[in-house]
């Protein structure tokens, strides 16, 4: 579009993109702050007020930190929990959303609609807490994975996405002798990998950030994931009476806790680039009517 | 719950989903009405095979809570499960609703909710509109990456970032304001701070997320429209005003409703990880009282009563918005 621009236009544009890239760096800096935190000594961290590289070089922090038990079990557990609920989550999504697929499945509607309610109302957290508990999931981890197994709006995505490959690439597998589980395997799941690589991320991130499971289910500390260790660790030193701040928790040091932050961020931002290549695109799929 | 509306905006936005599924059956499914069940399903057996697990996951973990949720009306007993626990009817409800703790918790939930509402919601179409006036897309584009970013991190770090930066005498931020205000404000404990503090930590985490939509709204907003206003004279703000806004305004409608819907939804690990016992008469909200009351005391079907209450609340905002949103003659929701 050629806009014929006028000198308020321009002062204008100046003054957005000024303000626009301040907003980008104000975003940015608590990251860079704590980064540069978790490299630095204990005495800079208190003497200088803010700082984006540190004046002298430490790893104090993370030798500390890798030296504790406690956050060497919550970082591994929570790896293999997030892979593994990724996993689950893919498993229980595709499968369910494959005969979904199919547009003349009997009680196909009648399942839709109830997965649509599910989206709108829950029974909430305390009945919710009670069936997990009845079920013996209390301090086990698959109350981490198996409640949020999966998730509505994904399926109805992934459902629509199936629904709208060619059926003459089903149709001639069948003829050629295939079964429905050959089908979903041979062709359609090669086909959806984009699809289900989105979504395998943002399960993951859901899965690695979760707080409020962990919290409900794993009243155990032994068995903690790491934001329940980074809360911990951050709140227990300086707030009253946040929680049952367990000695075994509080850190010695302030830097400490810029590691801890860093090691929990960091997965994150690496994933980040192949999250937003697919998000806009996946979760957006001709989103605005116009 | 973000995630549930995101979910909602999306699957709304696109009118798409389960919906139009059904719309679209009539002309795909001639074959449907024909045959016995039992001779359909022998023959799509591996189909049904495959949608068990989905369909035994929505019956365990969604609707049994669902079922669940009549322990409100009960007094649930442990070991007589929901099933044998005896009725009280509403005894839980009036408990509640005399409490003294009611008026506090609905004070500080609707605060919250409308300061999100009234702070963050239009900073989010106003973020999207200066990044829509941006022609220079690399800025456009690395702006864009920055600001997402926080989203995509855990209540947890962002809480404990706040933890950090606010930190008493150390923390950058305590400085800061301290040094601006010239006083000695203990930023994480003060009640005073804790609604901006709530308030701040949501616009740093989701306003840059929010533009999503409202861009991609931005982007089918007809640009024959802006050459006319350039020719009949109409400036950049003018532009905004009458073209801009407008052709995006079924969009604000429908995020608005969404919104309003999830008012009482204040974000439960938010609120319960900036509370301290220091800050608690204003951080106290539906949802973390839910859980001290529930989880921590055991008062359970007290609890599910209070989390009933908030959904119903939340259900009947959802409607009535949407039926203001049509009486105003503007597109609703449903």
């Amino acid at each position: 579009m050629k806009i014929h621009n006028t000198r308020g236009g321009r002062i204008f544009d100046a003054a957005n993109y000024v303000f626009l890239a301040l907003i980008g760096i104000i975003t940015l800096l608590p990251f860079v702050y704590v980064f540069a935190g978790s490299f630095a000594t204990e005495a800079e961290i208190t003497r200088r007020a803010f700082f984006v590289w540190p004046e002298q070089f430490s790893l104090g922090s993370y030798e500390y930190i890798f030296s504790t038990p406690a956050f060497i079990r919550a970082l591994v557990t929570t790896v293999l929990v997030t892979a593994v609920g990724t996993l689950v989550q893919l498993i229980f999504t595709v499968t369910m959303a494959y005969p979904l697929a199919k547009r003349n499945l009997r009680g196909r509607k009648l399942i839709l609609s109830l997965v649509v309610f599910a989206m709108v109302f829950s029974g909430g957290m305390i009945p919710t807490f009670l069936l997990v508990k009845d079920l013996g999931l209390l301090n086990n981890y698959w109350a981490l994975i198996l409640p949020a197994a999966i998730n509505p709006f994904s399926l109805i995505i992934i459902k629509n996405f199936f629904q709208e490959l060619p059926a003459e690439l089903e149709e001639s597998a069948k003829m050629d002798g295939a079964t429905e589980i050959g089908i979903l395997w041979r062709i359609l799941l090669p086909l959806s990998k984009p699809v289900l690589a989105t979504f395998a991320l943002f399960y993951a991130v859901g899965i690695w950030n979760d707080f409020m499971s962990p919290l409900l289910y794993l009243s155990d500390n032994s068995k903690w994931t790491l934001q329940m260790y980074l809360r911990q660790v951050t709140a227990a030193s300086d707030l009253l009476g946040t929680g049952n701040a367990d000695p075994a928790y509080i850190p010695p040091e302030q830097g400490i806790k810029f590691a801890v932050i860093v090691v929990a961020t960091l997965p994150i931002l690496i994933f980040y680039p192949f999250l937003q290549k697919h998000f806009a695109k996946g979760m957006l799929i001709g989103s605005v009517k116009g | 719950m973000s995630q549930l509306t995101d979910a909602l905006a999306s699957d709304i936005a696109t009118g798409d989903g389960a919906a139009s599924g059904k719309a679209k059956k009539p002309a795909k499914a001639p074959k449907t009405k024909r045959g016995k069940l039992s001779v359909h399903i022998a023959h799509y057996k591996w189909l049904y095979v495959l949608l068990l697990p989905g369909v035994i996951y929505f019956a365990v973990f969604r609707y049994a809570p669902m079922y669940g949720v009549s322990i409100a009306f009960k007094e649930y007993v442990p070991f007589l499960g929901v099933n044998g626990s005896p009725w009280v009817g509403f005894q839980h409800f009036q408990d509640f609703f005399s409490n003294p703790d009611f008026p506090r918790l609905l004070g500080n939930t609707l605060i919250l909710a409308a300061l999100n509402l009234l702070v963050a919601f239009p900073l989010t179409i106003i973020l999207a509109l200066l990044l829509n006036e941006v022609r220079l897309s690399i800025l456009k584009r690395t702006v864009q990456t920055l600001v997402y970013i926080p989203h995509f991190l855990s209540w947890t770090i962002v809480a404990s970032l706040s933890f950090l930066l606010f930190a008493l005498d150390i923390g950058p931020l305590f400085q800061f304001i301290n040094g601006v205000l010239g006083t000695d404000i203990d930023i994480l404990s003060d009640p005073n701070w804790f609604r901006p503090l709530i308030v701040l930590q949501e616009i740093w985490k989701n306003t840059g997320w929010g533009t999503i939509i409202f861009l991609a709204a931005l982007s089918t907003v007809d640009q024959d429209q802006y050459e006319a206003a350039i020719i009949d004279g109409a400036g950049r703000f003018r532009r905004v005003w009458h073209i801009t806004l407008p052709g995006i305004r079924s969009t604000i409608i429908v995020m608005l409703i969404l919104a309003i819907g999830q008012m009482l939804n204040t974000g439960f690990e938010q609120i319960y990880l900036m509370t301290n016992a220091l800050n608690r008469s204003v951080a106290d909200v539906f949802d973390t009282y839910v859980y001290f009351v529930g989880i921590t005391q055991g008062a359970y079907s007290y609890s599910t009563a209070v989390g009933l209450f908030k959904s119903v609340v939340g259900i009947v905002l959802i409607f009535g918005t949407n039926w203001l949103a049509k009486r105003f003659n503007q597109s609703g929701l449903f």
